[in-house]
């Protein structure tokens, strides 16, 4: 757990004092991601670095896990604090496997128990151990460099990390395999995380948590969520973009939306009873078709229903696409968009129809927040409960 | 093709010239009178020798702890001024610096290393200085970021990542070290250029000859060796040499 308490920063200039930080409090749970967003010049890596005295705070406290960090040695502070920078900082004249052992070594970790780790740390961030440790960090890629970056402040499994924008220099591309990596490794390591950003996206893809800041001071600090559906003031909500409904799609799965309702045909019905179920159900234009497995294999169109006489199986079109439960609702809305669709079957791990996904379903769940929000500021007494 | 032949033309053409220097200079006696001097050489050779290894000595021992006390933090007001002093100091030639610690110390050994040790301090310094200075903040937030204190972060991090231009610096120090004892004689403290300013007294090209061309030897030979010290002791990962 970390926790700021009024922690402030005043920064002496020759044209003034400027509060870069001003009476920062907040906590971050025990593992759980905290994201420090905000435009530049707002205060939220000044407010990290207070907590690992990179930056000396001017006053306030920090406490982690509980214990206050004010008297304790700033090297002893600072090697139990996992510590990643944007540029990396991986050290040119070290090779990767001495980058990843500084910390134990400084711990006074004996041979054998560093060399052990270096060899975990690799296999943890999916890099060949014999391949690398002995390579020096010229010889890697950025992406690479990074995963050593974050390798490195985990060497001895420091129970809290702080990150400053630290992939905020890789391609686009490495950039969302290295944000899946680390969310996967984190779902294991449970590590408390600072994490400075000022991409919104990532902040909604990598945060429990996301603090918003402004000129210094912390303006919003909720769930990805909460943040996006009820932002608190007209900055948060410029800050997050207009297409702040899109960015919730996100957050939310399928299986919150899925109804688990489907109408389907069988390769043996007849097209008169899929025009029958189709109008039963009260379809707009078509109707899934199944094998023995409830395996997904055909859509029998209304139009094709209405004029043609036969057996589905000679009568069917290609289902466009299906979706898992595990699937994300911007993955959704991006296929129904490109299929031309409304709704999309979405099928379960062994590829089963179990349900389906209609775009009335996603607006319906999304809007339900800025509903509830709209309701509440009319009526103030019925606060925003979900 | 065509470049490569004229390529080989030229070096065979080359060895041809060799061949008939050599015959020239056996049979006009040139390389009889050199080896007249050979003893002379030899001892005036280590007595060259030794001004730059005491001189150079004390300059790195003197330079580098110097080029470091003033890129810590602390000393940013003072640094960039006194860089300028040593600056300045650099444009001073080193015949007047000579003449300078002549007129203080006498005439004499002492007053040559001393005259060759500021001139060598110098460059060391600057390159000490630079080369730590230069190296990447970000490396540096990073040492301090994972818990490295102050000499730590000197010896693991800053040192290391600046050896390569300090070796650079001592480099150029050192052979310009070496073709400055030659002054040193007209101090009175010896060394190859006893031959060299003799032979230009005397009007005997031979004799300073026999002087010049072993100091420039010697500093060929100096060059190299501290490139080779260089290329062994910077680390892999920051020596360009080792790519």
């Amino acid at each position: 757990m970390i926790q700021l308490d009024n922690l402030t920063k005043v920064f002496d200039t020759p044209k003034g004092a400027v509060v870069a930080a001003d009476h920062i409090s907040m906590t971050v749970p025990s593992g759980e991601i905290c994201i420090l967003l905000g435009p530049s010049g707002c205060g939220k890596t000044t407010t990290l670095k207070m907590i690992n005295r990179i930056v000396k705070p001017t006053s306030g406290k920090v406490f982690i896990n509980g214990e206050d960090t004010t008297a304790l040695d700033t090297q002893d502070l600072r090697r139990n604090i996992g510590y990643v920078i944007q540029q990396i900082g991986l050290f040119p004249n070290m090779t990767i496997e001495e980058n990843i052992t500084v910390v134990p070594k400084l711990l006074g970790w004996d041979k054998a128990r560093y060399r052990e780790r270096a060899r975990e740390l690799m296999a943890m961030i999916s890099m060949e151990p014999d391949a690398f440790l002995k390579r020096f960090p010229s010889e890697l890629s950025g992406g690479q460099q990074q995963r050593i970056g974050v390798a490195r402040a985990l060497a001895a499994d420091p129970p809290v990390m702080l990150m400053d924008e630290p992939f905020g220099a890789i391609d686009p591309i490495n950039r969302a395999v290295i944000q899946d990596e680390f969310l996967k490794m984190q779902q294991e390591l449970k590590k408390t995380i600072m994490f400075v950003s000022h991409d919104i996206d990532e902040a909604i893809k990598m945060g429990d948590r996301v603090a918003i800041f402004r000129e210094g001071k912390l303006v919003q600090h909720s769930s990805p969520d909460d943040l996006l559906a009820a932002p608190k003031n007209a900055f948060v909500e410029s800050f997050l973009g207009e297409d702040r409904a899109l960015k919730r799609l996100n957050l939310v799965k399928v299986e919150e939306v899925v109804s688990d309702e489907i109408a389907t045909v069988s390769p043996g019905d007849t097209l008169e009873t899929a025009l029958a179920r189709i109008d039963d159900y009260g379809y707009q234009n078509a109707i899934l078709m199944v094998n023995d497995q409830r395996q997904p294999v055909g859509l029998i169109t209304r139009a094709k229903a209405r004029t043609t006489k036969g057996y589905c199986r000679d009568h069917f079109e290609n289902v466009p696409a299906t979706v898992t439960l595990e699937d994300d609702l911007r993955k959704v809305a991006s296929l129904m968009f490109s299929q031309d669709a409304t709704w999309l079957p979405c099928v379960d791990d062994e590829g089963r129809v179990c349900g389906q996904i209609t775009q009335r379903a996603m607006t319906h769940h999304l809007g339900s927040r800025f509903r509830a929000r709209e309701a509440a500021t009319r009526n103030p007494d019925s606060a925003v409960k979900e | 093709m065509p470049i490569q032949s004229l390529k080989g033309a030229l070096r065979a053409l080359l060895l041809v010239a060799i061949f008939f220097a050599g015959v020239w200079s056996q049979s006009s006696g040139v390389i009889d009178d050199f080896l007249w001097y050979l003893p002379d050489v030899q001892y005036l050779a280590i007595q060259h020798l030794w001004l730059t290894v005491i001189s150079g000595g004390l300059a790195i021992l003197v330079a580098i702890p110097l080029g470091i006390v003033l890129s810590r933090p602390s000393m940013t007001r003072w640094a960039e001024s006194l860089m300028q002093v040593l600056n300045v100091g650099t444009t001073i030639p080193t015949l007047a610096v000579l003449a300078l610690s002549m007129s203080f110390l006498g005439i004499g050994t002492v007053p040559a290393v001393f005259g060759l040790f500021v001139a060598t301090l110098l460059p060391i310094t600057r390159n000490t200085y630079a080369g730590l200075k230069g190296v990447d903040p970000a490396l540096m937030e990073a040492a301090a970021g994972i818990g490295m204190s102050s000499t730590q972060r000197l010896l693991r991090v800053e040192l290391p990542n600046a050896l390569y231009v300090i070796f650079a610096g001592m480099r150029t120090a050192l052979t310009i070290n070496v073709g400055t004892v030659p002054l040193a004689f007209l101090i009175g403290a010896g060394g190859l250029g006893e031959l060299i300013f003799t032979g230009i007294d005397l009007y005997d090209p031979v004799m300073m000859l026999a002087g010049a061309i072993p100091t420039a030897l010697l500093a060929i030979v100096v060059d190299a060796l501290v490139a080779t010290v260089a290329f062994l002791m910077v680390p892999r990962g920051v020596n360009p040499s080792r790519a």
